[in-house]
């Protein structure tokens, strides 16, 4: 326990000695915040677009013009073809490994990410409503 | 429904040796059309033949076109002919066109082509007009003024200055959704032409049009769209009975426009999202269409189908296949003077998977 107790020293010196506050961010900050995510969104249009992400060269956007017809609002809920409650990934995996043949990512993987970015972002606006069908 | 069912049971019971029990269409064709003036034809379109390498292509787009074939074999009556909607191949290649061309190839009967935007924009239409014929036709038939409109053109700074390669505008113009894809247009030069074929037509003559596009204005950003509609509609509007069908979209649609009643056609390749479940789009579909059900992913043929469709004494009666819904069936209603659907243009006969959001 005593490196982990040096690395809290060494932090809170540094909090202390630059100023910073939790809770506080500038304007700054939240430009760089949006860029990171406008960059997110950016790469999984791409991937979206894209006849590489399974095998057959079809791509999301061929049946999903603007993530339309994806419903990310109405996440998780039950899918009565998997018989249990889902979240939007794993039918995000589904139309990989059918529609695209191709191979499903990890929930945490950067591609899955930047494709569940994509897809809010392009419903943003529209209120959640869990369970929805 | 009596013609749906008679017809649907019969590619069923066709399908399965039992063709004995089921009712031809013609006994049961609508009593106020005399016999002279009735045909049918089918009406298949969007099969998006995907070439992924060598001799392979996307086996699910290739399924749809090969069944809306096999069951347009099984209509008895047989159809006068078939017309073949556009959006025969994905990225416009030979491979594409010529695979597709060899599964249409088993249909039997005289086919016609219409183009569409993913058969056009590698070669601006050279390797289709070799396998199909002209880009822009008509034809009478049985006392109907039938014409084919190329409606998929665009801006010419667009086609032949805007792109280094053709390839690479064909790829700009294969995405729906594209922002930098361009409005389809039928062109001046085209409308010149129809105005003079339209010239020797007497104005009591039922007129059908096919184009690719709809040939009124739905949803821009998707090119649900004709940039010069108003100007094609002018042009039919003297005349007392034009129908216009249209592919492209990939769904269900229909509308009254003047004396002109429209009518879409489903694709044989995937279904697309009626334009308002885009959260950003502002759109314009026609409150007269009943949508077609949401698809469900996990039945791969759901959502797509093709047509068959009557024409009596001028009037289109539209049959939807649905290959895993329950058929539709939209026919003109002289009363109202619109197309209408047979079981669910009623606010309350729909069902709920036709909300769309």
């Amino acid at each position: 326990m005593k490196f982990p107790r040096a690395i809290c020293v060494l932090m809170l010196s540094v909090g202390f000695v630059s100023g910073a506050v939790a809770d506080e961010f500038s304007q700054a900050d939240l430009e760089r915040w949006q860029a990171q995510f406008d960059g997110v969104v950016k790469e999984g249009r791409g991937l979206w677009t894209s006849g590489n992400l399974g095998k057959n060269g079809v791509a999301c956007g061929q049946c999903h013009p603007n993530a339309a017809n994806t419903h990310p609002e109405t996440y998780p809920k039950f899918q009565k073809q998997l018989g249990k409650v889902a979240n939007l990934w794993e039918m995000v995996n589904w139309c990989l490994r059918n529609p695209l043949e191709g191979e499903p990512l990890a929930a945490d993987d950067p591609k899955m990410t930047a494709l569940l970015s994509y897809i809010m972002f392009e419903r943003r606006g529209v209120k959640l409503e869990p369970g929805k069908h | 429904m009596s013609e749906t069912l008679g017809r649907r049971s019969f590619i069923k019971n066709a399908a399965l040796g039992l063709s004995a029990s089921a009712l031809p269409m013609t006994l049961v064709e609508l009593a106020f059309a005399k016999p002279e003036d009735s045909f049918t034809f089918a009406y298949i379109s969007d099969s998006h033949i995907q070439h992924i390498k060598g001799t392979q292509f996307v086996r699910n787009w290739d399924r749809g076109l090969i069944r809306a074939v096999a069951e347009t074999n099984l209509l008895t009556p047989r159809p006068d002919f078939t017309m073949f909607g556009g959006d025969l191949a994905q990225m416009g290649s030979k491979p594409e066109l010529d695979h597709g061309a060899e599964m249409l190839s088993k249909l039997r009967g005289k086919v016609y082509h219409v183009m569409g935007e993913h058969d056009y924009y590698l070669d601006l239409g050279e390797y289709w007009s070799k396998l199909f014929g002209p880009q822009y036709y008509s034809f009478n038939h049985k006392g109907v003024h039938f014409i084919v409109l190329n409606s998929i053109l665009t801006y010419d700074d667009w086609t032949f200055n805007r792109w280094p390669s053709a390839e690479q505008r064909m790829v700009e113009m294969s995405g729906l959704d594209n922002p930098n894809g361009s409005p389809f247009m039928v062109g001046d030069k085209q409308r010149a032409w129809l105005a003079k074929d339209l010239a020797k037509v007497k104005k009591d003559t039922p007129i059908v049009v096919f184009s690719h596009s709809p040939l009124q204005k739905i949803y821009k950003g998707w090119n649900f769209w004709t940039e010069d509609a108003e100007q094609v509609q002018a042009l039919l509007a003297p005349f007392d009975k034009v129908t216009v069908f249209y592919g492209h979209v990939h769904q269900i649609q229909y509308n009254q426009i003047g004396n002109i009643a429209f009518t879409s056609a489903m694709a044989t390749a995937w279904p697309w999202p009626y334009p308002q479940s885009y959260a950003q789009a502002q759109q314009l579909l026609p409150k007269l269409t009943v949508q077609m059900n949401r698809a469900d992913p996990f039945f791969e043929r759901d959502a797509t189908g093709w047509q068959f469709i009557d024409i009596n004494s001028g009037r289109a009666d539209v049959s939807f296949s649905l290959y895993n819904n329950t058929a539709r069936r939209i026919v003109f209603d002289p009363k109202s003077g619109q197309p209408q659907d047979t079981a669910y243009q009623a606010a309350d006969q729909r069902i709920a998977p036709q909300t769309h959001y």
